[in-house]
């Protein structure tokens, strides 16, 4: 019973090995994932002014929406206003590698998608960019996840993942959802 | 015997007063949300109210509360009087004109930016001025503090710093630390912009001044819980503390690494770099240490009052410990809901992974089980210990079973509430809506758990309610008078005689705080200096002018 102050320190110092041994075991399983899996959190640091994003470059009302590159890379951009996605709902395709870009012209905003681990902040200044592969096919839930203002609850925006074969862009490289 | 009773009792009161309230607004708004039709529920009410609720426990609850314990600390552990009690009150006014100013303008629509701010949305200046003052008024606390340890010292040259003590000084410098990032951002760029000067805000910058004070105050917030742990807890359990060095440890590594970790509330934004975020990810694992430290030595300091009171074997000591009294039961109750809590906080800060979670109910269920599982119950079982100091009241055997009866009520409130929160979030229910649309055959299925964590946050209220009227009982005539013993804090198996100068002050470890947050802060502040973001256009919520 009478543990010794000896007793009473080696036995904190065994211990703390075996914190140091799951603090170490830890940060290995995020470093091989960071490193070997690519599973970084997005941070593309790519700037954007908010108060001129709509009136010309990538995010201009025409070039919203989904696009097949000519090099055959696939990109959603996506404008998150208040209080609602432009376009509201992207077709994308399933297994295929995607990238979404989205800016805000106001204030922030973010996204998840439902069932996927798509999540990003949309800061405005910023453009916000996250490459993913949808597993599955059907209409997945975008909705905003920050706090945006007294509308934030409206603002819900859809991924249509369709099966590789449905997916046909037209000549330009485009396809929506059609109207809704 | 305690000097200044009415200065520890104001502090306190205030802060359950506005506890009980931002209850009832919690178990409204998860009314609102779920699939029930609730009373009132429209968008406006809804953000006023989690404004309301947010700023209630985050800002007002813990630092009142803080600070009357603190002056209680200072008082018992240390045996002399307070420097500065007139000061102390001058703090409290401020705080309680500032709390206030606050309220007046969540209450009056003019500040429904919720408390984590959100610029380039602005609120009435008013709000913002408020929430300084209340911080203003904290600082006095802080200094205070310092000046009751810096005394003591001068008269006790050479002795250890009573541990209880110890922990509070530690707690009002990392405090100082913590504010300055929030107060840097309301003062040169929130305030400006809501008094109209100036038309945009730089939000990268916001974003990362904010980041400096959101975790460090979670562990101001967390320390009275832990300065119960290890100085009050073995106590009341008939033990003594394992090591008291342990304990200066912790406190020490908690003021560390609570600062420059916070941008791990930034992993998932784009103007960071991964770098930045992964070397304030690997600081943050860091934090784990003296949390899990703690554990051990507060599960050690229990074995010895099991062992003291005939507990035999393996566990045996676990049954033999007096879980009938509030402080041993309360601290029973938080470890269980640490295990939660700090799980799933593990998941959150694990960079990649976080994009699995991040602004999902998953991590409102983390916060609210550190914060009421593990910080609040905390508060609950101090304020059952030191309030017959107080009131000069002795609790009766029916007092006694209320108290326990109100820690096990919040105990089960708090994980009926959190566990249907955590399984909703990792199926990506987000956060901060007014409402979900149930009738979406995608989420339906939400609605039932949805239901049951309001029935967790029914029982939190009640919980809370009872919390209250066993303090007033603490007041009143029924309970019989006492002659208050001086407050008792744990002895150390072995008390030390001597500690190192570096475990008995600050100097060292406020430079090292000062590396630290140049390693971690120094560019990702730097850059927007060096090149702003490009301003985002001032937008005011309804009716902030």
């Amino acid at each position: 019973m009478a543990a010794s102050e000896h007793d009473v320190v080696r036995s904190e110092l065994r211990w703390a090995l075996v914190v140091g041994g799951f603090v170490a075991v830890t940060m290995g399983l995020t470093l091989f994932a960071a490193l070997a899996l690519h599973r970084n959190p997005p941070s593309n640091l790519e700037r954007i002014d908010p108060k001129t994003l709509h009136l010309s470059g990538e995010f201009t009302e025409p070039n919203l929406g989904t696009r097949v590159e000519a090099n055959g890379q696939i990109t959603a951009r996506i404008v998150a206003t208040q209080f609602a996605f432009v376009p509201a709902c992207v077709v994308l395709p399933e297994g295929r590698e995607v990238t979404l870009r989205l800016a805000s012209p106001d204030v922030i905003h973010g996204i998840l998608v439902s069932g996927t681990n798509v999540n990003t902040m949309v800061v405005p200044g910023y453009v916000s960019q996250v490459h993913t592969v949808f597993r599955t096919t059907g209409d997945l839930l975008m909705p905003c996840h920050e706090f945006c203002g007294l509308g934030h609850s409206q603002m819900l925006a859809r991924v249509r993942v369709v099966p590789g074969d449905q997916f046909r862009p037209d000549a330009q490289g485009r396809i929506s959802c059609g109207p809704q | 015997m305690v000097r200044n009773k009415g200065l520890i009792l104001a502090h306190c009161w205030v802060a359950f007063a506005v506890f009980a309230a931002a209850c009832v607004l919690g178990v409204w708004q998860m009314w609102v949300r779920s699939p029930l039709a609730a009373p009132y529920a429209n968008p406006d009410n809804y953000f006023l109210s989690v404004t309301a609720h947010g700023v209630s426990m985050g800002f007002v609850l813990t630092t009142f509360f803080i600070m009357g314990f603190g002056y209680f600390v200072a008082e018992t552990a240390l045996q002399r009087e307070l420097p500065g009690a007139r000061w102390a009150w001058a703090g409290f006014a401020i705080g309680i004109f500032g709390t206030l100013l606050a309220v007046a303008m969540v209450v009056s629509g003019r500040a429904t930016v919720l408390y984590t701010f959100y610029p380039p949305l602005t609120a009435n200046p008013l709000f913002y001025i408020g929430l300084v003052l209340v911080v203003a008024g904290s600082w006095i606390w802080c200094v205070l503090m310092l000046i009751a340890m810096a005394g003591w010292k001068h008269a006790n040259p050479g002795e250890p710093v009573p541990l209880a003590m110890f922990a509070t000084v530690t707690n009002a410098v990392m405090w100082l630390w913590t504010t300055a990032g929030v107060s840097i951002e309301l003062l040169f760029q929130v305030i400006p912009a809501a008094f109209g000067w100036t038309d945009t805000v730089d939000v990268g910058l916001s974003r990362t001044l904010f980041s400096w004070t959101l975790h460090a105050i979670v562990y101001f917030w967390l320390f009275p819980a832990y300065i119960a742990f290890y100085t009050m807890a073995p106590e009341a359990a008939g033990g003594r503390l394992y090591s008291d060095t342990m304990g200066r440890l912790s406190f020490v590594l908690f003021l560390l690494y609570s600062l420059p970790v916070g941008m791990h509330h930034l992993f998932m934004d784009p103007e960071h770099s991964t770098g930045f975020k992964f070397v304030q990810m690997f600081l943050t694992a860091l934090v784990t240490v003296p949390t899990l430290l703690t554990i051990f030595t507060i599960a050690a300091s229990f074995e010895i009052a099991g062992r003291l009171r005939g507990g035999a074997g393996r566990f045996g000591w676990l049954r033999t410990l007096p879980w009938d009294r509030p402080m041993v039961l309360a601290t029973g109750l938080a470890f269980f809901m640490l295990w939660f809590g700090g799980g799933g906080g593990l998941i959150n800060m694990s960079y990649g992974m976080n994009a699995m979670v991040h602004n999902t109910s998953w991590v409102t269920a983390h916060f609210h089980l550190i914060f009421g599982g593990t910080v609040v119950i905390m508060y609950f079982a101090i304020a059952y210990r030191i309030w017959p100091q107080l009131t000069g009241r002795a609790p009766t055997l029916r007092d006694r079973q209320l108290q326990r009866r109100q820690l096990w009520l919040w105990a089960v409130g708090m994980m009926v509430m959190t566990l249907p929160w955590h399984w909703l979030g990792l199926n990506g229910q987000w956060r901060r809506v007014a409402h979900f649309n149930y009738e979406d055959p995608a989420i339906s299925w939400w609605g039932p758990w949805v239901i049951v964590s309001l029935a967790g946050g029914v029982v939190l209220l009640v919980s809370a309610l009872l919390f209250i009227s066993n303090l007033i009982r603490l007041h009143g005539s029924q309970s019989p008078r006492i002659e208050p013993l001086p407050a008792r804090y744990a002895l150390a198996l072995h008390p030390p005689s001597r500690v190192p100068a570096s475990l008995n002050g600050f100097g060292l470890w406020n430079a090292l705080v000062l590396v630290l947050m140049l390693i971690a802060y120094a560019w990702p502040i730097g850059q927007f200096l060096q090149t702003p973001s490009p301003g985002a256009i001032v937008h005011r919520v309804g009716g902030a002018n």
